[in-house]
């Protein structure tokens, strides 16, 4: 760490660390510069003139270099002849700086009069209104009345859509550039930009289609004005007037932390959600997230939720009280002890999945996770990134490995963090980047700023780690790699001897069950023999298919490894959680009684002997143990649909019923249960999971120029459950499951897509063109031998099943292999299989 | 004594022989004063739009939380009001309303105004809830909203102001 150097700011001391500049340094001592084009996260440009303040440096003597006393003995300041901007200035030892004179103060007058000179004045109408930088530095440093003719301003278009999610309005733009260089340094997505010069200066896509990027919705959060707005929240209400709820995202296992703004909507009043914002979490999601949480919560307020409970009676569903529906899952469980199977589904919080395992326990049933496509859980709890890993500052001495993954489709806020820690392109004073290795059998977006690309042959996964590993531990003996492996291999190799500190992320693309357990093991044991595993930035983390996988592993709630059928083979009772076997192309015996806990209707619902309504997330207290295994807690944000009861509450009211005591009366007694009998959640309690400290950058404070109100975390930064390294319990290497050989000739490979047709997702209609239909990528030589051009429909034919899809052609297949991605209403895979492809 | 008795009916009396000042309400009405605060109208513009913009300011500085507006967006083929912003929901809720005009003074079209109407009674709470069609006045010979109007024509929602000379 430099020595940190002394300022002065107002004749106040300050200390900060070399590089900081002005803007923050003043702000760790209450001192709020104002500025627009500044934003903590992004590198200064000096844009906007909001910032200038005056700086001095200490007079010194050119010939003996000793400082210059004034009459009063006190350091002769030599100021700067002009102001200087705030934000482009590093801190330097003895500078002074004043940000009270009145020469800043008319700087900051003239500042704002000549943005308001083309700026409308439409704050009735506009959706930043009540928590916009411009409107409240204008009345802290604004000059209350403007020089220049009104009836001059310009006039722009006010209704560009950039894409069909964010709006431009062009005449609200003060071209800051905060979401260009969001985009181009953050997101990594450069689809947006400058056009023109001077006046005619404005933000232009050059995307096709517009603004195509992940992370859209965030440049309306930083945008200091009114200009960008999104199509899910424009004019649907003031910021003064909506809730907020702290929530966690459910779409994925980063687990970002969310604001729920709610507020009635309609005649009718009901609750709705309006908007969800970042909640400011700097080792989770700092303050972004992807538009597949931003856009994708309209599930739980859609019309088609399932309210009162059903039972079967005649053939048909019908409506039911609670105590009957209950009563008839438990008789039916009761005369049929010991053949109870549950399939617990990934949307199930820790609290729901501790219930059903529960009563799983209690009644000698079996309980697995549906539908369980990756395996590792276990190994994570041994070898996962320790307590306070931050990806996104991982330096120099880090490598950072992504194994069987696309990071940008399965964890968008992820391939963020960690492309922010492999390019350090954002505003960062430790510029030194880590080294990004890439192993995956085909080209993915973190292909872009990998330091080392390793392609292995689907199937190889595992053994490719493997291999790494003992080419690492090689180089690390002091021999050289052996000849004969490529130079990029070679160069991972060194690059993984080198590092003091390795995160591996390991995902499941092209991958099942038994081939991500494989790969799991094989990264794990690549951790142990570097010693690596568990440590503070260092260990591994998984891509889990969905947000609270591990929760699932922590509860004990494992997959099977079978399909539905065959796990609740010879069982009398099914309970589906959460879980849609039928739905994903499985059976379940016929004869089975079914009990569905359920959000929607869904085909095992339909089918189902006995529906119960579930709430949803926003609907009720729960926590969610992310990738990371941070376990964080999440709040109702409204009021409850129909008769819909807690998961964890239907479970332990169906115990009640069958003798095995009192049904808990909160989410927060489950939780202090799940302390007492899980090892690694022991001291994990709601209170300890809603403690926040003081973060930086401070965003959403008292000032409000960095950005919303909504950043501001008042509701916990979750807690990390330590490892079995970090417990002091030593693990060893394991043996690695040798794969399966791959089959010979074509192989459809299953591979994940951010927007997909999941139960949860597809009901946000403002995503709905975003959703592709159903397709499958080709390589190009495969689609020219088959005579299969790009957009083609083609029959794709996997196992007797088949499905008909558009052909992609576009460079990412690798030869001999279809991508078919998963969760878009084509064939489920549950690992690669030999394939046919031909023209429909 | 006697005096005071004689003097009070004297009043009396006098009062007899004066014009009566009682009104027979609700058969006989006063005009109330120009500036008398009753019911709220929302205007619309000459040609029919309205002027409320949905901008919930009125709600914002209603001191009794009386009023409630979500706004939408408009479009040239179905216009409310000039601009891009309606209120597709505005309630009063009257038995809130305290009648301290400061709706009035927040909003920045002049689109709510106290009228002179005050004869506002009920016979349940929800039939005090005054809504959007209940509130607006009639279009005066002009089109009804929504309008269907050239591309264009409507894209500023607050009207030009000009610097006074």
């Amino acid at each position: 760490m430099p020595e940190p150097v002394s300022f002065f700011v107002d004749g106040q001391p300050v200390t900060a660390a070399p590089g900081t500049i002005v803007v923050d340094a003043a702000k760790t001592v209450g001192n709020d510069i104002p500025v627009f084009c500044y934003h903590p996260k992004l590198d200064p440009v000096g844009m906007c003139r909001m910032c200038l303040v005056e700086i001095g440096m200490p007079q010194r003597d050119r010939a003996t270099g000793a400082a210059v006393l004034d009459e009063d003995g006190q350091p002769k300041i030599a100021w700067l002849p002009k102001l200087q901007t705030a934000c482009t200035t590093p801190v330097a030892a003895g500078m002074h700086v004043r940000t009270t004179t009145d020469a800043v103060e008319r700087a900051r007058k003239d500042v704002v009069e000549l943005i308001l000179t083309s700026h409308p004045l439409d704050c009735p109408v506009c959706d930043k209104g009540g928590e916009c930088p411009l409107q409240n530095l204008t009345m802290r440093h604004g000059p209350g009345s403007s020089r220049f003719v009104f009836d001059e301003k310009i006039k722009l278009e006010k209704h560009v859509p950039l894409g069909d999610l964010i709006y431009l309005d062009r005449e609200r733009c003060i071209q800051c550039a905060r979401c260009t260089r969001f985009q181009e340094d953050i997101a990594g997505d450069p689809v947006i930009g400058f056009d023109q010069r001077g006046r005619s200066l404005q933000i232009v896509t050059h995307s096709d289609p517009g603004f195509d990027s992940y992370f859209s919705g965030n440049t309306t959060d930083i945008c200091p004005v009114g200009a960008l707005t999104t199509a899910d929240f424009r004019f649907g209400a003031r910021p003064w007037e909506l809730k907020h709820s702290d929530s966690i995202c459910t779409h994925c296992p980063v687990g970002c932390n969310l604001h729920l703004n709610t507020r009635r909507s309609g005649v009718a009043g009901d609750f709705v959600i309006k908007r969800v914002m970042p909640r400011q979490n700097e080792l989770v999601n700092e303050t972004w997230i992807c538009d597949k949480g931003r856009f994708g919560q309209h599930f739980a307020t859609s019309i088609d939720r399932l309210t009162v409970p059903l039972v079967r009676r005649g053939g048909q569903l019908v409506e039911a009280t609670w105590d009957e529906a209950l009563a008839a899952v438990a008789a039916r469980m009761q005369a049929a002890p010991g053949a109870v199977a549950a399939l617990a589904g990934e949307r199930l919080s820790n609290e729901d999945l501790f219930a059903l395992r529960r009563l799983m326990e209690g009644t000698g049933g079996r309980v697995a996770l549906w539908p369980g496509a990756m395996g590792g859980g276990d190994v994570v709890q041994q070898v996962g990134v320790g307590a306070g890993t931050d990806i996104a500052r991982a330096s120099g001495d880090t490598a950072i490995v992504l194994v069987a993954t696309d990071l940008e489709e399965e964890a968008p806020v992820w391939w963020l963090r960690v492309r922010q820690a492999a390019t350090k392109a954002g505003a960062t004073l430790d510029k030194s980047r880590a080294q990004l290795i890439v192993l995956n059998g085909r080209s993915t977006t973190a292909d872009s700023c990998a330091t080392h690309v390793v392609r292995y042959a689907y199937g190889a996964e595992a053994a490719s780690v493997t291999a790494l590993t003992a080419m690492a531990a090689q180089v690390r003996a002091g021999q050289a790699p052996p000849a004969g492996v490529t130079a990029e291999i070679a160069g991972a190799a060194q690059a993984l001897a080198a590092a003091k500190n390795i995160i591996v992320f390991y995902g499941r693309d092209g991958l099942g069950y038994a081939g991500s357990t494989a790969v799991a093991q094989a990264c794990a044991n690549l951790l142990i023999a570097t010693g690596n595993g568990g440590r503070h930035n260092s260990g591994l983390v998984p891509v889990w298919p969905h947000s609270n996988t591990q929760g699932a592993w922590d509860m004990g709630v494992r997959p099977s490894g079978l399909g539905a059928a065959e796990f609740a083979a010879d069982a009398a009772v099914v309970i589906a959680a959460g879980a849609d076997p039928l739905g994903d192309g499985e059976q379940l015996p016929g004869s089975t009684f079914v009990v569905a806990v359920e959000l929607f209707a869904t085909l095992t619902a339909q089918r189902a002997d006995v529906v119960l309504p579930a709430r949803a997330f926003t609907e009720r207290e729960g926590t969610l143990t992310s990738g990371e295994r941070r376990v964080q807690r999440y709040y109702p944000a409204l009021p409850v649909r129909g008769q819909a009861r807690a998961d964890w509450q239907i479970f332990s009211q169906i115990g009640e019923q069958l003798g095995l005591g009192k049904s808990p009366v909160s989410a927060a007694a489950v939780m202090l249960e799940i302390s007492r009998s899980v090892a690694h959640y022991a001291g994990i309690n709601y209170q300890a999971l809603a403690n926040v400290e003081a973060q930086w950058p401070d965003v959403g404070g008292s000032d409000l120029y960095y950005g919303g109100t909504a950043f501001q975390n008042n509701g916990g930064l979750g807690v990390q459950t330590p490892t079995l390294i970090e417990r002091g319990q030593a693990v060893a290497a394991l043996a690695v499951a040798a794969a399966a050989a791959p089959p010979e000739g074509l192989r459809a490979v299953p591979v994940a897509v951010l927007y997909d047709r999941s139960t949860t997702f597809v009901r946000s209609a403002v995503m709905g063109a975003h959703i592709p239909a159903p397709y499958v990528e080709l390589n190009a030589a495969d689609a020219a031998r088959m005579q299969v051009a790009d957009g083609a429909r083609v029959r794709l034919q996997v196992q007797g099943r088949s499905a008909e899809l558009t052909a992609r052609v576009n460079g990412r297949a690798p030869l001999g292999v279809v991508l078919v991605p998963q969760s878009l209403g084509g064939l489920v895979l549950h690992s690669a299989q030999p394939a046919t492809v031909e023209r429909a | 004594m006697f005096i005071e008795i004689l003097k009070g009916l004297g009043t009396t009396l006098k009062h007899s022989f004066q014009p009566r000042i009682t009104l027979q309400y609700p058969e006989e009405k006063r005009p109330v004063r120009p500036r008398f605060k009753g019911r709220h109208e929302l205007k619309r513009y000459d040609n029919g739009l309205e002027k409320c913009i949905g901008c919930s300011l009125c709600a914002a500085a209603c001191p009794a939380d009386a009023i409630f507006v979500e706004a939408s967006e408009n479009s040239d083929a179905e216009r409310y009001s000039p601009g891009e912003r309606y209120a597709r929901v505005y309630e009063i809720n009257m038995l809130r309303c305290i009648f301290c005009g400061f709706c009035e003074d927040a909003c920045p079209t002049e689109a709510i105004v106290m009228e002179h109407e005050y004869e506002l009674s009920f016979y349940d709470r929800a039939s005090a809830i005054y809504t959007k069609d209940m509130l607006l006045v009639p279009p005066a010979g002009a089109p009804d909203t929504p309008q269907q109007v050239a591309p264009g024509s409507f894209n500023r929602s607050i009207p030009d102001m000009h610097n006074p000379d």
